[in-house]
């Protein structure tokens, strides 16, 4: 991700308050106690905290958490199925929390789509069915919206299983459908709230691939709910995670393992391979003094586990250069510190 | 996991009740008993049959005077005589349709060869070809009975109420289901309209309404609207919140979202609602006869009041093969909706369009066969097979009051003397303020003061309604016939629950026997036991026991797997399973039981005095037919609402005190 891409979605200052009065909570001190002391004190319970982020055009925003820590009500915010109190969000410029029920149903038909935990198809409709809903309620011609939900029907991979219903499909297959639905109304965003964690863990790999290469072929922007690390660094541009409703870091994955600000990220992290995330850039070190500097060149968007046989095969430094710029020098050492996870410097 | 170590500590604490009453509550009972010995015969508020008071007295001048002004005030012109009007009208519309003639017609519209094609092709074609085939045989065996005009009298009426409670319904249940506040103000309501024993709003209804098919259809309206509402409701919450979420997040109105998402989701649900309120509303326009609705009813109403068991045992069998048909028609219907709905057509069905045109093309002319010629329109033959059940009935009724006479009499005896009379002894010659003091009491110490309120408004209702003494007989039998109920209850729904194959033959046998009308109970009965109250207590036994074993059984069989695995393997047998695990496991359950054993119970013993039963039900009965003894009649329906108030509220108390016992515990 370069820093030139035009913002798509602006979140700034973001609050969802449940309980009575929620609105008298932010912006007062009691708004920095613990969750906990907050129930204690007034009966209201923050599930999203002062959440603040942009997501550029294009890009595949993971929001990543445990169960709890509000990213399921942060990602209804932003599509106001869960009204917010308070904060500002804007698309592409217009602001999200002051348009009224014509304009925001007008913006669910055609900017923004969801896809969900549970699918959420309607077991009496077919799956073609299915996918033309969102074109349906928006009064397109039944020949206008089969044929483009044919397209859409096509594009997810469920070619032949248009005129199923939901319940003869695998779960899998389930959420393809849920895939199509969303990409039906061609949106500009798509939200994805857990989608995959109803899966089994072999079909889940699959659907990811499968939004990963939707993701090449449509380059929506996407923003993408889940619990599982390995999912948020395998699809995410960039991943922020949320801890009791509020925005703990927001960083490329690299960022996250490299260097997590606290041990609620580093912990979640630990378990994780880091030479399948980390670049060579993270490694790297000065050259001293004693380097042999005529060693192989290598880029520095490398993964480490994908330079590791090269670097111990060169039996000396390798070079990490930036174009005609040295980066800094990586041995075995660095490598094999990744690789076997010992202690961080 | 520590709460399993912690529970028989909590639960030998002196705290927890140990008995479904619990402790206090029994001390409460030992007290009034001691009390009601010592102080036995005082205050105890008898009224002679014939005698009135006052409050009574002034009733029948209400009743009176309202039908003086019923032709002269605003509100009856303008309302209540607008809408018994358009009721009549719909009515008679449907009874010129399918059973009575006109004013121009000696016969009605459409004859029995018409009416027999129209069901065997509506059941067909929205059910199963089986469920078609068995309403034509059951249609034509209401023929052969020799009631088939009865027969499509209690059709009609039971298709008016069923339309308009449906119209009503419906949109009410979606209401409900879509803002819980509004479901919040109707439930209180609905709770009333249900717990009331139907018996008692006939009279005050022909008050207003005046006798004929427009009180029987509001009477049944009240009893058939609560389960078309609370199913509705409860198909429309039953309805994934993920796909309307769904659907509201591409944009859908609130409208679109009902239409496209919820409706024909809950579409399943619903039709199961409808075949509830086909069943309500044929029982209650069955009981409607006592206020002279016109049908099936009426036919076993006036045997039962000459005590003609073969005429009634006809008209009763008449009344379960239209049961029969009407429920098994709707089931298979709410089962092929739930087919249809999310499957793929086969080509079988679509070849089934065909023969559907060709059953219409049939129906159509066996309509106009029936219109026009006698023979297709009024059943041919004298109701040979009605003559044949009714002396098949009536003989071995005889028999069995010749030589089976020392057996029913020693069982109503055995029963009187051993059970019956003593508790009603006890209660009704226990001074009234030991009765009352207890039940105030005991409904403090469940629920505190809200209870206690309640019961010291129903308790000093039924004071000054003047019939303390008959309420406390009806409450008598009543306990009786719950005692029993609930005992039946226990045992066989234990039985069901823990056995699949005994559950696969009973259940059909309960779902049929809950389907049926109240009082086709009591023919059966009458016939082995003639007109005396142990009759109607068992009718009661019979009609609440499918209720009270099916909440038993779905509890014991609702207790987890791993529960009763955990009991096996440290080594219990089975008592020791039924006892110490699945039974307590059911407590709630069987608190519910219980209260439904009660509520039912207390409805069908009213009904007993039909057939000679004395407290509150003989005096609505006499109502109807006495006018002098009108007031009382409605004083007597008052005081068994209060009664059955104070049932249902004192046993949901004990259901939900166990509840919260049982909650305590799991935390």
């Amino acid at each position: 991700m370069t820093d030139q891409l035009e913002t798509t979605i602006s979140v700034k200052g973001l609050w969802k308050v449940y309980g009575p009065n929620p609105e008298r909570i932010v912006g007062t001190e009691d708004a920095l106690l613990s969750r906990a002391d907050l129930r204690e004190k007034t009966g209201c319970t923050v599930a999203v905290r002062d959440v603040s982020f942009d997501v550029s055009d294009g890009e595949v925003f993971v929001v990543m958490g445990l169960s709890g820590s509000g990213k399921s009500t942060l990602v209804r915010c932003m599509t106001r199925l869960v009204e917010p109190t308070a904060g500002q969000i804007k698309l592409e410029g217009e602001d999200i929390l002051a348009a009224n029920t014509q304009r925001l149903r007008e913006l669910r038909r055609t900017r923004f789509s969801m896809v969900f935990q549970h699918f959420g198809l309607l077991p009496h409709r077919r799956v073609i069915d299915n996918v033309a809903y969102g074109l349906e309620i928006n009064g397109m011609s039944k020949n206008d919206r089969y044929a483009r939900a044919m397209e859409v029907i096509s594009l997810v991979g469920l070619e032949g299983n248009e005129a199923n219903y939901p319940s003869e499909l695998s779960g899998g297959m389930q959420q393809r459908v849920g895939l199509g639905r969303a990409l039906a109304s061609n949106p500009d965003v798509m939200f994805f709230d857990e989608p995959f964690s109803a899966l089994d863990p072999l079909i889940r790999r699959d659907m990811q691939q499968e939004v990963i290469r939707l993701h090449e072929e449509v380059n929506k922007t996407m923003v993408f709910i889940t619990h599982d690390l390995a999912e948020a660094l395998k699809l995410g541009d960039r991943i922020a995670i949320m801890r009791d409703g509020a925005l703990v870091q927001v960083g490329t994955p690299e960022e996250l393992v490299a260097r997590p600000v606290d041990d609620y990220v580093a912990n979640f992290v630990r378990d994780f391979p880091k030479s399948h995330i980390l670049t060579l850039r993270w490694i790297a070190r000065e050259p001293t003094s004693v380097d042999d500097l005529s060693g192989p060149i290598l880029a520095p968007d490398m993964i480490v586990r994908d330079a590791a046989r090269q670097v111990l095969e060169a039996g000396r430094p390798v070079r990490v250069m930036n174009g005609e710029q040295l980066l800094g020098v990586v041995t075995s050492d660095e490598i094999l510190s990744v690789i076997a996870g010992g202690p961080d410097d | 996991m520590t709460s399993a170590t912690l529970a028989p500590e909590k639960l030998a604490t002196p705290k927890t009740p140990k008995s479904l009453l619990g402790r206090k509550n029994a001390i409460v009972g030992i007290g009034w008993f001691i009390l009601a010995i010592l102080l036995k015969g005082r205050s105890t508020l008898p009224l002679n049959r014939s005698s009135l008071t006052s409050v009574q007295e002034s009733l029948t001048n209400l009743s009176d005077a309202i039908d003086r002004n019923r032709n002269s005030n605003p509100f009856f012109l303008n309302v209540i005589n607008k809408i018994r009007s358009s009721i009549n009208a719909f009515v008679n519309l449907l009874q010129d349709a399918i059973s009575q003639g006109s004013a121009t017609r000696a016969v009605p519209q459409i004859g029995w060869l018409g009416v027999v094609a129209v069901i065997g092709l509506a059941v067909a074609v929205f059910a199963s070809a089986r469920a078609a085939l068995l309403a034509v045989v059951g249609f034509v065996t209401l023929g052969l009975l020799g009631l088939w005009q009865e027969s499509m009298d209690t059709l009609a009426l039971t298709l008016a109420a069923v339309v308009l409670a449906l119209l009503i319904g419906i949109p009410l249940g979606v209401l409900a289901g879509l803002y819980p506040r509004f479901e919040k103000l109707i439930t209180p309501i609905l709770d009333f309209a249900q717990v009331m024993p139907t018996f008692v709003y006939l009279t005050p209804v022909t008050l207003f309404f005046l006798i004929g098919p427009a009180s029987a259809t509001i009477v049944t309206l009240i009893y058939a609207i609560p389960p078309a509402l609370r199913i509705t409701t409860v198909a429309i919450r039953g309805v994934p919140w993920s796909t309307v979420e769904a659907a509201v997040s591409m944009g859908s109105t609130r409208w679109q979202a009902l239409r496209k998402v919820q409706l024909p989701q809950a579409k399943r649900t619903i039709v199961v609602g409808i075949n509830q309120t086909i069943m309500a509303a044929l029982a209650m326009v069955t009981i409607a006869a006592l206020i002279d609705a016109p049908g099936l009813g009426l036919v076993v109403v006036k045997a039962l009041e000459t005590l003609d068991v073969g005429r009634s045992f006809k008209a009763g069998l008449a009344i379960v093969i239209m049961a029969v048909v009407l429920d098994r028609s709707t089931t298979a219907a709410a089962e092929r909706v739930q087919k249809d709905s999310m499957q793929q057509q086969t080509t079988a069905q679509k070849f089934g369009v065909a023969s559907k045109w060709i059953g219409l093309l049939l129906t159509l002319v066996a309509i106009y066969i029936s219109n026009i010629y006698l023979w297709a329109s009024q059943f041919p033959g004298s109701g040979i097979l009605g003559l044949k059940v009714a002396s098949i009935a009536d003989s071995s009724t005889g028999w069995i009051q010749l030589h089976l006479v020392n057996v029913t009499n020693g069982i109503t005896d055995l029963f009187s003397y051993g059970l019956l009379n003593p508790i009603q002894s006890l209660l009704v010659n226990a001074p009234w303020y030991t009765t009352a003091a207890a039940i105030f009491v005991i409904g403090y110490l469940l629920k505190g003061f809200r209870l206690a309120l309640i019961v010291v408004v129903c308790v000093a209702t039924i004071l000054i309604s003047g019939l303390w003494s008959d309420s406390m007989v009806t409450l008598a039998s009543t306990l009786v016939a719950a005692l029993i109920t609930v005992v039946l209850g226990i045992v066989v729904g234990t039985w069901v629950g823990r056995s699949l194959p005994v559950d696969r033959v009973l259940r059909p046998i309960l779902d049929a026997g809950q389907v049926m009308p109240a009082f086709v109970y009591l023919v059966p009965f009458l016939g082995l036991f003639g007109a005396t109250r142990f009759t109607a207590i068992m009718a009661a036994v019979v009609y609440a026991s499918p209720a009270a074993i099916k909440l038993v059984a779905d509890g014991v069989w609702g207790v987890p797997e791993s529960i009763t695995e955990a009991a096996i393997s440290a080594g219990s047998n089975t008592w020791q399973l039924i006892t110490k695990v699945q039974l307590p496991s059911a407590r709630r359950a069987i608190a519910l039981a219980i209260n439904q054993g009660l509520i039912y119970v207390l409805a069908m013993v009213v009904v007993g005095g039909l057939v000679g039963a004395g407290g509150l039900g003989y005096l609505v009965v006499a109502g109807f037919s006495q006018e002098n003894l009108k007031g009382k009649g409605l004083a007597a329906g008052v005081a068994i609402v209060m009664l059955g108030i104070l049932i249902d509220r004192i046993t949901q108390a004990i259901a939900d005190r166990r509840d919260v016992h049982a909650k305590a515990v799991a935390t």
